[in-house]
């Protein structure tokens, strides 16, 4: 992984710092191509998305959905595996979700349907990973094509059944009923008013937790070692006894059911129904998480805080200036993960050398 | 059932089935040489838009095609210089290409026409069909009035340049020293390194390849499809470009074969939009639409056919090893 000798926090802190300013430095090319102040638009950014505690709220919110895609990207990552259908996962795992609230949500209590319905979301993204992974593991199809296909195949399913099945005679908009109220997410404001009207909710929780779980799966446990070990050395992982073939299926399935939850933050914490294209991008988002994060629980937990910001900041600066639409961002996007995944050892080399000179000198 | 016209069908086939074509064999050439090549998606989409400005603010539409020739090589190189030069993972940096393009394409287009990013429609700026010599003289007799006025003639000159490119390309990969090059590198890069050729520049020359072919699909969406530019309207165009090289095992014509399946069932589902079929009923579009990716999943599976990839495709080269 480190053919340049760096030490570890150059690699982890100081190479992805330095990339996320080359992105930054393109984007604000593009930003002054387009007649605006690249350091007024950042103050701008930054202050809307992280100095004010509502701007705050709006970040957390949209890093929650970040920081479970973007696990579900680094664990698969773990094992070699690139999981590209995020997107489908996490839009099937709204489905399970809407299921069992539009079937439950008047009859039941919602100390069981809440919890039922989360369940059901990782259980639906669950399954919708599985199938790529078991064709890959049983049949050698390549999880990369696979996984896209099914998005695809999500988009157009979810089309169907939110389109035909689930919108409510006489309403326009493209989404299903509102859930019963009773079901919606408690939000964060009710303990913190000091967020104000955010939607950032206890699914927030739920993805910290989420990120301490994967910490202990991943450094504490037999089985995600043996994930590890695959991802490295698959020769060494079946001579050591580890089923391949089980593992890529099992790690699958949960990068999908990590997916899946990641729509409870959006559905039931925000939007409170099963609209069409709800995803909105998030799964691919996840991708750069999970890359710029380098699959360590703090890296991603920053590194969705960041995506976030620069959603809502983003939002509020397109307001502002109406040469900075919000597509600007998913540019941008774009550029972090080119320089932070595509291109992480840009500076390895330089920096290398520039560390090597240094530690001349003062041996000298 | 009168509703469904299969003789319209194929005529919309042939004219959706380029931009498939044209991106396929692009991926074909970057693949072949062992370079994961998922950017199709944004070069196809970063060349309409480059094809419809210029074909816009020049009212030409050669001018057109050749800027999004350049553009989409000028991806190709990044994408190269990252997968070459950078040995960084071509996956990553094809989905960044994806991203990053779907982006940058909007914000152009709305800071220069500030049409919710699309362009206006491009009038001169597009290509007229050409007719088949003769084929007046012979439209009043029954199929071969149609073969030649509809399925063989009345395409705009990319169409033919899109079948054209066929024959071509399985040309250059089988039967030419190039060819040779390509596919040594692309199955053991170490032994044609080991015989003296350049991998690298290989690599190189195959997604410049694919860059121009990307080119000339983009143009081809934007120019002589719908006559304008319009946000994400590569619409998954280059991700099915990519199931149609693996239907084809990165072969050309099983590729256009398996391109030409694909065209045909996205207008089939356009015609049998609210058709009511005899003991079935409705279809819904999106339910067709699916069709094509669950055959590829079908496909890549293994349960059809095997497919066989490019044996160092995805690895980056390293020469010590």
């Amino acid at each position: 992984m480190n053919p340049h000798n760096l030490p570890g926090w150059a690699t982890n802190l100081l190479l992805p710092i330095l990339n996320l300013i080359s992105a930054m430095l393109v984007a604000g090319v593009v930003i002054y191509a387009l007649g605006e102040s690249p350091t007024e638009s950042l103050g701008i950014l930054v202050n809307s998305a992280f100095l004010n505690p509502e701007g705050l709220g709006y970040t957390l919110f949209y890093a929650t959905t970040f920081i479970f895609t973007g696990l579900a990207v680094a664990f698969a990552l773990h094992a070699g595996l690139f999981n590209i259908g995020g997107e489908g996962q996490m839009y099937i795992g709204g489905l399970g979700m809407a299921l069992v609230v539009l079937n439950m949500d008047a009859a039941w209590s919602p100390w069981l349907v809440i919890p039922l319905a989360i369940l059901m979301s990782t259980l639906f993204g669950a399954a919708w990973a599985f199938l790529p992974g078991y064709l890959q593991a049983k049949r050698g199809s390549h999880i990369v094509v696979t996984t896209i296909m099914f998005n695809f195949i999500a988009a157009s399913l979810m089309n169907y059944i939110i389109v035909s099945l689930l919108i409510p005679v006489g309403q326009q908009s493209t989404s299903s009923r509102q859930f019963a109220e009773a079901t919606w997410l408690p939000r964060l404001n009710e303990w913190l008013p000091v967020l104000g009207q955010t939607p950032v909710n206890i699914s927030f929780v739920l993805a910290l937790a989420a990120l301490g779980l994967y910490a202990l799966v991943m450094w504490r446990t037999s089985w995600g070692y043996g994930v590890s070990t695959v991802g490295l050395n698959p020769y060494a992982a079946h001579y050591a006894g580890i089923s391949i073939k089980g593992t890529i299926i099992g790690v699958m399935a949960v990068s999908g059911a990590l997916a899946g939850m990641a729509a409870v933050n959006s559905q039931m914490g925000s939007s409170h129904n099963l609209g069409l294209n709800f995803t909105a991008g998030a799964g691919f988002i996840g991708i750069a998480v999970a890359l710029m994060g380098r699959n360590h629980p703090i890296g991603i937990l920053l590194s969705a805080v960041l995506f976030g910001g620069l959603i809502q900041g983003g939002f509020d600066l397109s307001l502002e200036k109406s040469n900075i639409p919000p597509e600007t961002f998913v540019f941008i996007q774009g550029l972090i993960i080119l320089f932070c995944g595509a291109m992480e050892n840009l500076y390895a080399p330089a920096l290398s050398a520039l560390l090597n000179s240094y530690k001349k000198r003062s041996a000298v | 059932m009168d509703d469904i016209q299969l003789s319209s069908i194929f005529v919309a086939m042939v004219r959706s089935a380029p931009v498939l074509i044209f991106a396929a064999l692009g991926g074909l050439f970057a693949e072949r040489s062992g370079i994961v090549d998922i950017s199709l998606e944004g070069k196809i989409l970063a060349s309409a838009f480059a094809s419809a400005c210029v074909a816009y603010a020049t009212q030409n539409p050669w001018f057109g095609v050749l800027a999004g020739i350049v553009v989409s090589c000028l991806l190709a190189l990044l994408h190269g210089f990252v997968c070459i030069q950078q040995r960084g993972n071509q996956l990553v940096s094809g989905m960044a290409i994806n991203i990053s393009v779907s982006g940058l394409t909007f914000v152009l287009a709305q800071f220069f026409f500030q049409q919710g990013g699309r362009t206006p429609p491009l009038d001169e700026g597009r290509f007229q069909a050409l007719n088949i010599p003769g084929s007046q003289a012979v439209a009043d007799v029954p199929v071969v009035g149609w073969l030649l006025r509809e399925l063989v003639g009345g395409h705009t000159i990319l169409v033919y340049l899109a079948f054209l490119a066929v024959p071509l390309v399985h040309w250059v990969v089988n039967h030419t020293r190039f060819g040779l090059r390509l596919r040594a590198v692309g199955d053991n890069p170490h032994a044609a390194d080991t015989a003296g050729i350049s991998v690298a520049s290989t690599r190189y020359l195959a997604l410049l390849a694919g860059g121009v072919l990307c080119g000339l699909s983009g143009a081809y969406l934007a120019i002589v499809q719908t006559g304008f530019f319009l946000a994400d309207m590569s619409a998954g165009n280059g991700f099915l470009a990519l199931a149609a090289l693996v239907f084809g095992s990165w072969r050309a014509v099983h590729t256009t074969l398996g391109c030409l399946m694909f065209a045909f069932f996205s207008a089939l589902q356009i015609q049998l939009e609210g058709v009511v079929l005899p003991g079935i009923g409705k279809v819904p579009g999106s339910l067709i639409q699916m069709i094509p990716y669950i055959v590829t999943v079908i496909i890549l599976a293994g349960f059809m056919a095997k497919s066989v990839a490019p044996k160092a495709i995805g690895v980056p080269f390293v020469k010590s090893r």
